[in-house]
């Protein structure tokens, strides 16, 4: 739990906040029941890769996927893959890369292998584990090490986008957009990613509105992004999207290649890319998990309920949604500064007071979760193509991200809707936050808001109807809620969407020996 | 260049407005001011500058005004540009093939489909192959709808489906196989490296394959489409910017009962 310990602006209802807590805490305490029961072929996958195991077989099909599907061939994966590595180790001497290599040339069947003692099974694969988390946390301390070094950015974070489907080129687009100011490069995965049951192998100049997120592609941006901070003096942070089919797997592969901010939401999948709800769940938390152990800043995608549904209409699931998004994570062990909870500028620009509700909203959201780095998303939904109001679209969308202190800012861009940023489309996306992050800095702390005014009132609305909706699905369960289409309209039934069939019941000697160790790091004091 | 802000305008130009012979318009007529602004891959500077205007100029413009220059990167330069046009267009000469009719409203929908047909009309749209983005087909179906136009799923004699988005196109056949579809929307928002073109010539391949091209009515819908684009591919209409449901809407009821009073009795 997170206590508000800043006096509220808005004058919020503490009580109506702690329940509304309480309720998302319920919610998700339920929900953790049914995800410690069960595993699934991407978190499987996942511990492979934690194990070492990366490269592809001559098909193309990554190690991970040869390894887990092997097992899954044998009825082995309610075991855990750890298991069967663990006790091939112990039987060949070889280690889990080697092994998996002779899973790929049919060299090896780990179901033969006589099931050695389990407490030596866990002694190789701890062993092995710790290598890997060893390194995890170098990657962690390189960070620190380099945010001490040159000094974190005070105010927001300028987030942009890179997408042109190339890493390469990406990395012209990143460093130029790093020179002039951003402090966050998220690379943009290529439409289709998010259902592939497999995370791509090497570097790629390919991809359609993005770039596929592969442990090369992330890697060659990561070195391209040191090497321009340390030119210029700044950290530059690297973002990608740990979500879809894949979502522990990018989760380990951003943790190895030190990414350092990563989307990654409990029900954005479910919702938006009919992805499984029980996949998602039990995926999100081993995600969260690897996250919070690497220092990542999660992100969540709140501001897609409100390019599908009307942001003045659903403000209050987006609140409901950051609630829930925000106990999920704490069960995971992310502590609140790595939590980017998200929400978004999307009313239409037509509505009149529309700029008194965003800054309600958002002031709201600064004062709910006082702790966590919130992320605001620019408008979308009513850029038209005329991009001299887009521009001025965005520069109201940057007073509110100043005004209310939003940490983590998605510049928009003045071409939303015509096509992937150019180069100078971020260029005066940067000017202009730049500008407007300078001239009107403390205008914040200047201002109060008038007693039982407007911006008072939407905000003490939408937390009451954000606590009602938060109680209603504590009741229904998070399952059946999201089958009724309790967020941004979208019904989903709970044994649709994809990947259903790579979900797996845990066998009571369930091995991963990875939740137990980082475990044992993250709930140490605090929780 | 340039020779100062307000001197810019030619003499001996001829201000009288000549449908066949249009230029762009900046203050007075036929001065042919055109903005333009685009990136170089040099370094910002004096010849950055020069090469931005000698680049104009070879555009056939004339009166360049280089107003701003901007370092991106060290060999990249943003320039803004300001010059005058030569060529001219001879306007009575262009013919496109516009959607042209009046737009019913709602409620007239209906009750023209009460009235013409005495059921509802069957819908289905999705946002095809790996495009994520629902952001149109939400726009068009949506019980909210957009920009205060109603979406088809508020229309009472629709029968309006929103399928979402990354729908193969052979899910997308299937189900309309299954929900004897009168009339399929394809949104594409995702048109970089015409991957759009590519999938929505695979739907009306699937469509044909399947023998159903002709029983439905096949709409596209996204933002670099054109009415003209679209039925190149083969669609029976494209809707671009600026288009709502009831645009949408209104088109499809109409086509649908000028086939249907075509069809043999």
């Amino acid at each position: 739990m997170t206590p508000p310990t800043i006096q509220s602006k808005l004058h919020l209802d503490v009580k109506i906040v702690d329940q509304a807590r309480i309720s998302a805490r319920a919610i998700a305490e339920d929900m953790q029941h049914f995800i410690d029961r069960h595993t699934t072929d991407s978190v499987e996958r996942t511990v492979c890769r934690l194990l070492g195991i990366d490269g592809v077989n001559k098909f193309e099909v990554p190690l991970p996927n040869v390894v887990v599907e092997h097992i899954k061939k044998g009825n082995g994966l309610q075991l855990g893959a750890a298991t069967y590595l663990g006790n091939a180790m112990i039987d060949t001497g070889l280690t889990p890369q080697e092994i998996a290599v002779k899973i790929a040339n049919k060299e090896i069947d780990l179901l033969q292998i006589p099931m050695h003692d389990r407490f030596e099974i866990e002694m190789a694969l701890r062993e092995e584990a710790e290598k890997n988390l060893a390194h995890i946390r170098a990657h962690r301390e390189i960070r620190t090490g380099k945010l001490q070094e040159f000094g974190d950015k005070i105010g927001p974070y300028i987030y942009v986008i890179v997408a042109t489907g190339n890493i390469y080129e990406d990395v012209v687009q990143a460093v130029a957009a790093a020179k002039q100011g951003a402090d966050v490069i998220a690379v943009i995965r290529t439409t289709g990613q998010s259902l592939l049951d497999y995370v791509p192998y090497g570097p790629t100049t390919e991809g359609f509105g993005g770039t596929y997120a592969t442990q090369e592609n992330f890697k060659i941006m990561r070195t391209a992004l040191d090497d321009v901070g340390n030119e210029i003096g700044r950290y530059i942070r690297l973002c990608n999207y740990c979500s879809g089919l894949c979502m522990p797997e990018i989760a380990a592969m951003g943790a190895l290649e030190r990414l350092d901010f990563m989307l990654n939401d409990a029900l954005y999948g479910i919702l938006f890319r009919d992805i499984n709800m029980k996949r998602t769940m039990i995926d999100q938390y081993f995600s969260r998990m690897i996250n919070s152990y690497a220092g990542v800043v999660i992100n969540t995608g709140e501001d897609n309920y409100l390019t599908t549904s009307d942001a003045y209409e659903e403000a209050h699931t987006v609140l409901a949604s950051q609630f829930i998004n925000e106990q999920f994570a704490l069960l995971a062990g992310l502590p609140p500064e790595q939590m980017g909870l998200g929400h978004a500028f999307e009313m239409d620009p037509g509505i009149e007071n529309g700029f008194l509700y965003e800054l309600a909203q958002a002031q709201m959201a600064r004062e709910i979760f006082p702790r966590a780095p919130l992320k605001y998303m620019p408008p979308t939904k009513f850029m038209t193509g005329d991009v001299f109001k887009g521009h001025i679209q965005n520069t109201l969308f940057n007073a509110v991200t100043i005004m209310t202190d939003q940490r983590i800012c998605l510049l928009g861009m003045l071409t939303e809707a015509i096509h992937t940023p150019l180069m100078q489309d971020r260029f005066l996306a940067i000017e202009n936050a730049k500008y407007i992050f300078n001239n009107m800095k403390d205008l914040g702390d200047e201002i109060t808001f008038k007693s039982g005014g407007i911006i008072e009132k939407r905000a003490q609305t939408i937390l009451e109807e954000a606590e009602q909706i938060l109680r209603k699905i504590q009741r229904k369960g998070l399952f059946q809620s999201l089958t009724e289409g309790i967020f941004a309209g979208i019904k989903r039934p709970e044994d649709g969407g994809r990947g259903l069939d790579g979900v797996v019941i845990k066998d009571a000697q369930y091995l991963n020996p990875f939740i137990d160790l980082m475990r044992a790091d993250l709930f140490t004091e605090e929780n | 260049m340039g020779g100062g802000l307000y001197s810019s305008r030619k003499t001996k130009l001829d201000t009288t407005k000549d449908e066949t012979k249009i230029k762009p318009y900046g203050d007075t007529m036929n001065d042919g001011k055109i903005q333009l602004s685009f990136t170089l891959p040099i370094p910002d500077g004096e010849r950055a500058i020069e090469t931005a205007r000698q680049y104009v100029a070879q555009l056939n413009m004339q009166e360049i005004q280089v107003v701003s220059h901007k370092p991106l990167d060290v060999n990249f330069t943003f320039f803004v540009v300001y010059a005058t046009a030569e060529p001219t267009i001879d306007y009575t000469g262009i013919h496109v093939q516009e959607l042209e009719i009046e737009t019913m409203s709602m409620k007239e929908t209906d009750d023209y489909i009460h009235q013409k047909f005495g059921r509802k009309i069957v819908v289905l749209g999705a946002t095809t192959g790996t495009d994520a983005h629902t952001v149109g087909i939400d726009a068009i179906m949506n019980m909210k709808g957009y920009m205060g136009h109603y979406g088809l799923e508020r229309y009472k004699m629709l029968d309006a489906h929103n399928l979402g988005s990354q729908v193969s196109n052979e899910k997308f056949v299937k189900l309309a196989i299954e929900m004897h579809a009168d009339v399929l929307l394809v949104s594409q928002t995702v048109t970089q490296k015409k991957v759009h073109i590519a999938n929505l010539t695979e739907l009306v391949e699937l469509l044909e394959a399947e023998g159903i091209r002709d029983k439905v009515l096949l709409i596209a819908g996204g933002p670099r489409l054109t009415n003209d684009l679209a039925k190149e591919l083969g669609y029976d209409a494209g809707f671009g910017p600026g288009k709502y449901a009831d645009d949408v809407a209104t088109f499809f009821v109409m086509e649908l009962t000028r086939r249907q009073d075509q069809a043999p009795h």
